[in-house]
């Protein structure tokens, strides 16, 4: 009876969907007290609550996203709203245009191109050089351009997410080191480590979130521009 | 007709746009995005048609928008927990992941702040402590 009960759930989209939903409430309660810090973002505490229940009920990744891909589904609307931060700074880009344009340049070909050589240079194949390329922007873009450049989406999520935390982790210590002011700090928080890059300069002043914000979106797109080039190279 | 439903059907038309142009113009850019960017000039298309519209964060597209974007977290872990799939990755490529992102991750900070900083108008930074 039971048996048969958890047979029925286990392959409904509902319960997986469900528990989705309730790993990200508690994330986000933990992260919260955790007075946001990078390491217990939200996606890393859910994913390490899901991951064991996965593992331990035998579930596969295919039937679990065959519930969660209803809330996955909504990341591309959500890229497209992006749109609308990014035209309500629209007066603080033109006022910066030359540095935030000569930045984003420099920044988004060394983000993406620094990563696939290195890994190149350490003996990964392609597969995993197409994940590592987009692993500054943030995880709805990146798993766009990997899947269409035929690499694996949740790897570069994965990616996505690790540069985050690491980038969100060291980008106060280094930017002291060289001395930088909350504009520049902010641009390169949201260009090298995206969202969870943004939410750190947003804590240093909301100058350097904006900032952050701004790079975030802008390397988006530019990133989407360069990987397929940059990657030809390598494939 | 609910202000939210016609929000998110803005935001999916824009992405269906995207989508379609990325295939038929044979662009390998995800459609999303070329969703954004043209959500982003519509806007500012709109600003010069009528200048004197509601600012576009004060309409329901703007706050169902930035609900959305505000909810970005929950939309990462379902790609999150793909982390299952891919065990084998970090089992035989741990060491050149690992050096790849925190190489590239620290030379990207690094070189994006010193070229902003090198070209931004000095007058109105933020003043370092006097020497």
């Amino acid at each position: 009876m039971t048996e048969s009960l958890w047979v029925y759930l286990a392959a409904s989209p509902l319960l997986w969907l469900t528990a989705t939903m309730v790993a990200f409430v508690i994330a986000d309660t933990i992260s919260k007290r955790c007075h946001r810090h990078p390491l217990a973002h939200p996606v890393v505490l859910a994913t390490a609550l899901l991951v064991p229940i996965l593992l331990v009920t035998g579930t596969s990744y295919e039937t679990y996203f065959n519930g969660a891909q209803f809330v996955h589904f909504l990341l591309g609307p959500a890229i497209v709203a992006l749109a609308i931060p990014l035209y309500e700074n629209r007066l603080v880009v033109g006022k910066a245009l030359l540095p935030i344009g000569a930045a984003l340049l420099v920044g988004s070909v060394v983000a993406s191109s620094s990563a696939v050589v290195l890994g190149w240079m350490m003996g990964a194949p392609f597969k995993i050089l197409v994940a590592l390329a987009p692993k500054s922007v943030t995880a709805g873009i990146a798993m766009g351009i990997a899947r269409e450049l035929g690499g694996e989406p949740s790897l570069a999520a994965t990616f996505v997410l690790a540069t985050g935390i690491f980038g969100g982790m060291i980008l106060l210590p280094l930017m002291k080191a060289l001395n930088m002011d909350d504009r520049a700090t902010g641009f390169a928080a949201g260009l090298a480590s995206h969202g969870l890059g943004t939410a750190v300069a947003f804590q240093l002043t909301p100058l350097a979130g904006t900032f952050a914000g701004i790079a975030m979106g802008l390397n988006g797109l530019m990133t989407a521009l360069i990987v397929p080039v940059l990657i030809r190279f390598f494939s | 007709m609910q202000p939210m439903i016609l929000s998110f059907t803005a935001l999916l038309l824009c992405q269906l746009a995207g989508e379609i142009i990325a295939r038929a113009a044979h662009i390998p850019v995800p459609g999303p995005v070329l969703g954004f960017a043209l959500l982003f000039v519509a806007l500012l298309v709109r600003d010069r048609i009528s200048p004197d519209a509601t600012p576009i964060g004060e309409t329901a597209f703007g706050g169902f928008s930035k609900m959305l974007l505000g909810s970005l977290s929950l939309l990462f872990i379902p790609a999150g927990v793909g982390i299952v799939s891919n065990f084998a990755v970090f089992r035989d490529y741990g060491l050149a992941v690992a050096v790849a992102l925190i190489g590239s991750t620290v030379l990207t900070l690094v070189l994006t702040a010193l070229v902003f900083r090198a070209l931004a108008p000095k007058h109105d930074a933020p003043q370092s402590p006097a020497p």
